[in-house]
């Protein structure tokens, strides 16, 4: 197994409503970015993590379709899919081809064009994560679903209703910094806490909206990258995956992240580091509960504690372990399939210093991680600056 | 969502709350499986699911998936049946303000959805306070 | 002798008053109430309808009988409401009971007394031995037109009961049916709502019938009014079961029990069928019970039925009507009524 850097990364100019620009537009915009960002003359593979081409924008068969467009075909190109963990699901993928020797230049790229089917279809092809035949079928949604998520950790924890309002108003602080962001825009704790109510207690301002946006990464070997790169090389330290059951009833601990505990267990085993190495760290905050439940599985705080976590600062920029500089899903916006792989594009800049305003002084060690579902999927990196 | 076939195939299940226990170490698999996911072995009994059970978590749906919109507020959550499996079930006829974890529900049989004005009727269970 | 060995009742629970329509209409309520006999009706949720109703009913009907529902022999759903036009709503209400698949089925209609007919075929085909048990259920989840004096009283219930052979609670002693060509009420295919002829619906329609059909059963069976002890017609409102039952000798204590409408409203195929699980509710061992129903179009069915003390046994193994009828009510206002009920015109 070889050791695998990040030699570059790109994204699209923004993410949002991109109205003037079609799936395959978004993706290769932001590919190109990364290709250029790393200097790359060619690559040899590629992969596509995207959740649903089918259902949002009747298309699949996107390896072959992106590889067309990139104007890199013949090589091989696959589609990667776990839902909203698709991206970093594609990235690993990436890591293995390039970690196994059997490619020196892989290109992973996450998109996800949401916007050319209505609110109403797009809430449908979200729910498609779930098991449809027993828990859409009744009517639940992802709102619903992290509602009784937070619901169980409230009451069993006492998590407040200002504490998840707190994650959303550390997360827009972070992305009105963020040229990229879907809504920059600075909110506060009476803004969430007022929002529309969408599932009781989640209320539109606990939730990361519907976005068009694409992500990419050049990946190769370590010592190719330090013969080539004229930048801070980005070392891939750990690279985890796991899974879990699709459906929330079928899990006893409702407000527990079993995929993303023991995909976390594996990367920090992988990279020889431990929570406290951490320095700046991107997660999966789809719900403003959904990044409380992961900052404690991932080992950042104990068990229960999340909550005070964005309450307190410990984990805005400037804190003990700032989470989510680049604004988060909820400020910085989820194109489903593109989420994971802007996680790695994010961490990549802070390592190498390139984050501006938002630069965690001194980063040296990152980790990423991105879940699909209610937890079903969680795939965790952990990079580091050689 | 509601194709025929794939409607069809969960009759069982969903109308007469048809389960499968695992042989080997008891666990009951609702819907049934080929696989039983606590201990991997691959033979069943058929079984049948209580029809009460206790809340374990609810919320209320204010904005719905199309096909339920016209249902919100609608109370939806995980329900534990008397014998361990948990199910995802709305909860209907009570006012949605004041259900809490722990309380007893009991499953009656409802229209679940349907596939417009012109196709199928989807029925299944949904719990009512006990 | 072959008789009832189950029943079972579904009363869904939200309720609209008489006022609250009227208030809309700009009628008079409390003429109204006073016309009507009634004061308010029951409400099926957005996610209720017969079928639904049906197996609720149906799965307390096979409690109370304590049988195996694999050995059900016919399957009958009575509504001028099933969900769908062409597929028998029993298949579903089999389905979900575990009668199939060796199990007939088909849906009934004849208006207010597709219930009642259902009954009458499963009596025979289990008096003549071809099934061992069969299933009736009258159920209905009717529309009022807007504005109509019929929105007042439609309602929605269902009535189930299982006939059998053997530990039967209540025998069929005799039945009786009287049908003419009488266009009083109908509906045509594709019109949302019925149409009926004003006052041409009571003495040429309704009265004809069940005074028919009572008189005629009981001079079949050589008996009259005071040799029985509860008597259930069909209550398209408070009014007309009252009259009936003066004009054939019965005492207001016999029609009482079984008088549902003032407060459910007309349940339509579940009308006499629901004032007859009423009864079986409170009824005891050598008790008589006449059961005449009706249904425009017209006709009308008429049973008599001896009580046994096998009631005793059955009676506790489910909810009462009464308890339903009373007990867990919510009152909706005339917007929410005419949204569950899909009156609202929407967006294609």
């Amino acid at each position: 197994m070889r050791d695998v850097a990040v030699l570059g990364v790109g994204i699209n100019k923004k993410w949002g409503e991109l109205w003037e620009m079609s799936l395959r537009d978004v993706f290769v915009e932001a590919a190109l970015a990364a290709i250029d960002d790393a200097g790359a003359d060619h690559i040899d593979s590629m992969y596509v993590g995207c959740m649903s081409g089918g259902l949002f924008a009747g298309q699949e068969h996107l390896g072959c379709l992106m590889a067309d467009y990139l104007g890199v075909k013949p090589i091989p190109a696959t589609r990667i899919e776990s839902a909203c963990a698709s991206g970093s699901a594609a990235f690993r993928q990436g890591f293995i081809e390039v970690a196994s020797g059997m490619s020196d230049f892989v290109l992973v790229g996450g998109v996800e064009k949401m916007t050319d089917v209505s609110g109403d279809e797009a809430t449908y092809a979200l729910s498609s994560a779930s098991d449809m035949e027993y828990e859409a079928y009744h009517g639940i949604t992802f709102p619903g679903l992290y509602a009784l998520m937070a619901r169980d950790h409230m009451q069993r924890f006492g998590t407040t209703r200002e504490q998840l309002a707190h994650v959303a108003v550390k997360n827009h602080r972070h992305g009105a910094m963020n040229p990229v962001a879907q809504f920059p825009s600075v909110i506060s704790v009476k803004d969430v806490v007022e929002s529309v109510m969408v599932a009781d207690p989640l209320r539109i301002l606990d939730c990361s909206p519907i976005t068009d946006g694409a992500a990419a990464a050049v990946l190769c070997p370590l010592e190719t990258a330090r013969k080539l790169s004229r930048k801070p090389v980005v070392k891939v330290l750990g690279s985890a995956q796991a899974s879990g059951a699709i459906a929330l009833h079928s899990r006893q601990d409702l407000s527990r992240l079993d995929s993303t505990e023991k995909a976390a267990e594996k990367a920090y085993r992988m990279a020889g580091k431990s929570p406290a190495d951490l320095h700046v760290v991107e997660v999966h905050d789809c719900f403003t509960i959904a990044e409380i439940m992961v900052i404690e599985a991932l080992g950042l705080v104990e068990r229960g504690k999340g909550g005070q976590a964005a309450e307190s600062g410990m984990t805005s920029l400037g804190g003990r372990i700032p989470v989510n500089t680049s604004g988060g899903l909820k400020s910085k916006g989820h194109p489903g399939g593109a989420t994971g792989v802007a996680q790695v594009v994010e961490i990549t800049r802070q390592l190498r210093g390139e984050s501006g305003d938002r630069q965690v002084k001194g980063a040296s060690t990152g980790l990423t991680q991105n879940m699909g579902g209610t937890g079903g999927s969680s795939v965790v990196h952990i990079f580091g600056v050689v | 969502m509601a194709n025929p076939a794939r409607y069809w195939r969960e009759i069982p299940q969903r109308y007469r709350l048809e389960a499968a226990r695992c042989v080997q170490c008891g666990e009951i698999c609702y819907p049934p499986r080929l696989v039983c996911p606590r201990c991997g072995a691959r033979k069943f009994d058929k079984v049948t699911l209580n029809d009460e059970g206790v809340i374990v978590s609810c919320t209320v749906i204010r904005v719905g998936p199309s096909q339920f919109s016209d249902q919100t507020p609608y109370a939806i959550g995980i329900v534990e049946l008397d014998g361990g499996v948990r199910i995802t079930s709305q909860i209907v006829d009570c006012d949605c303000e004041k259900l809490a974890a722990g309380q007893r529900v009991r499953l009656e049989f409802r229209r679940i959805q349907q596939q417009g004005e012109a196709g199928i009727l989807c029925y299944g269970h949904k719990c009512v306070p006990a | 002798m072959a008789g009832i060995i189950g029943y079972g009742a579904y009363i869904p629970r939200s309720r609209i008053r008489v006022e609250e329509i009227a208030k809309i209409w700009g009628a008079d309520a409390p003429s109204y109430k006073r016309g009507l006999g009634l004061e308010e009706k029951s409400v099926p949720g957005p996610d209720q309808d017969t079928i639904t109703m049906s197996v609720e009913a149906a799965r307390k009907a096979v409690k109370r009988a304590g049988i195996d529902a694999r050995e059900i022999g016919a399957v009958y759903v009575g509504s001028e409401s099933h969900p769908y036009a062409v597929k028998p709503s029993g298949t579903i209400l089999a389905e979900a009971i575990g009668a199939t698949p060796e199990v007939h089925s088909a849906s009934f209609e004849f208006a207010c007394k597709a219930g009642s007919e259902a009954m009458f075929v499963c009596l025979c085909q289990v008096e003549s031995g071809r099934i061992k048990y069969g299933l009736a259920v009258g159920a209905d989840t009717s529309q009022g037109a807007p504005g109509d004096a019929l929105e007042y009283s439609a309602s929605a219930g269902a009535a189930a009961f299982l006939f059998g052979r053997e530990d039967v609670a209540a025998e069929v002693v005799e039945t009786y049916s009287y049908t003419t060509d009488t266009p009083d009420f109908w509906r045509r295919e594709y019109q949302h709502y019925p149409r009926h002829a004003g006052r041409f619906t009571g003495e040429p329609a309704y009265f004809k019938h069940v005074l028919g059909a009572a008189n005629g059963i009981m001079a079949k069976a050589g008996m009259k009014a005071g040799d029985f002890t509860y008597a259930v017609f069909h209550q398209p409102n408070g009014k007309f079961p009252l009259n009936a039952g003066r004009r054939l000798g019965f005492t207001r204590e016999q029609i009482e029990v079984g008088r549902l409408v003032p407060k459910l409203g007309n349940t339509y195929s579940g009308s006499s069928p629901l004032g007859l699980t009423a009864i079986l509710d409170v009824a005891r061992a050598g008790d008589r019970i006449l059961m005449v129903s009706y249904g425009s179009g017209a006709g009308s069915d008429g049973f008599i039925f001896n009580v046994t003390g096998r009631i005793d046994e059955i009676r506790e193994r489910a909810a009462t009507t009464r308890q339903m009828l009373d007990t867990n009510r919510v009152y909706l206002d005339y917007g929410t009524y005419v949204k569950y009920r899909g009156k609202i015109r929407r967006a294609e």
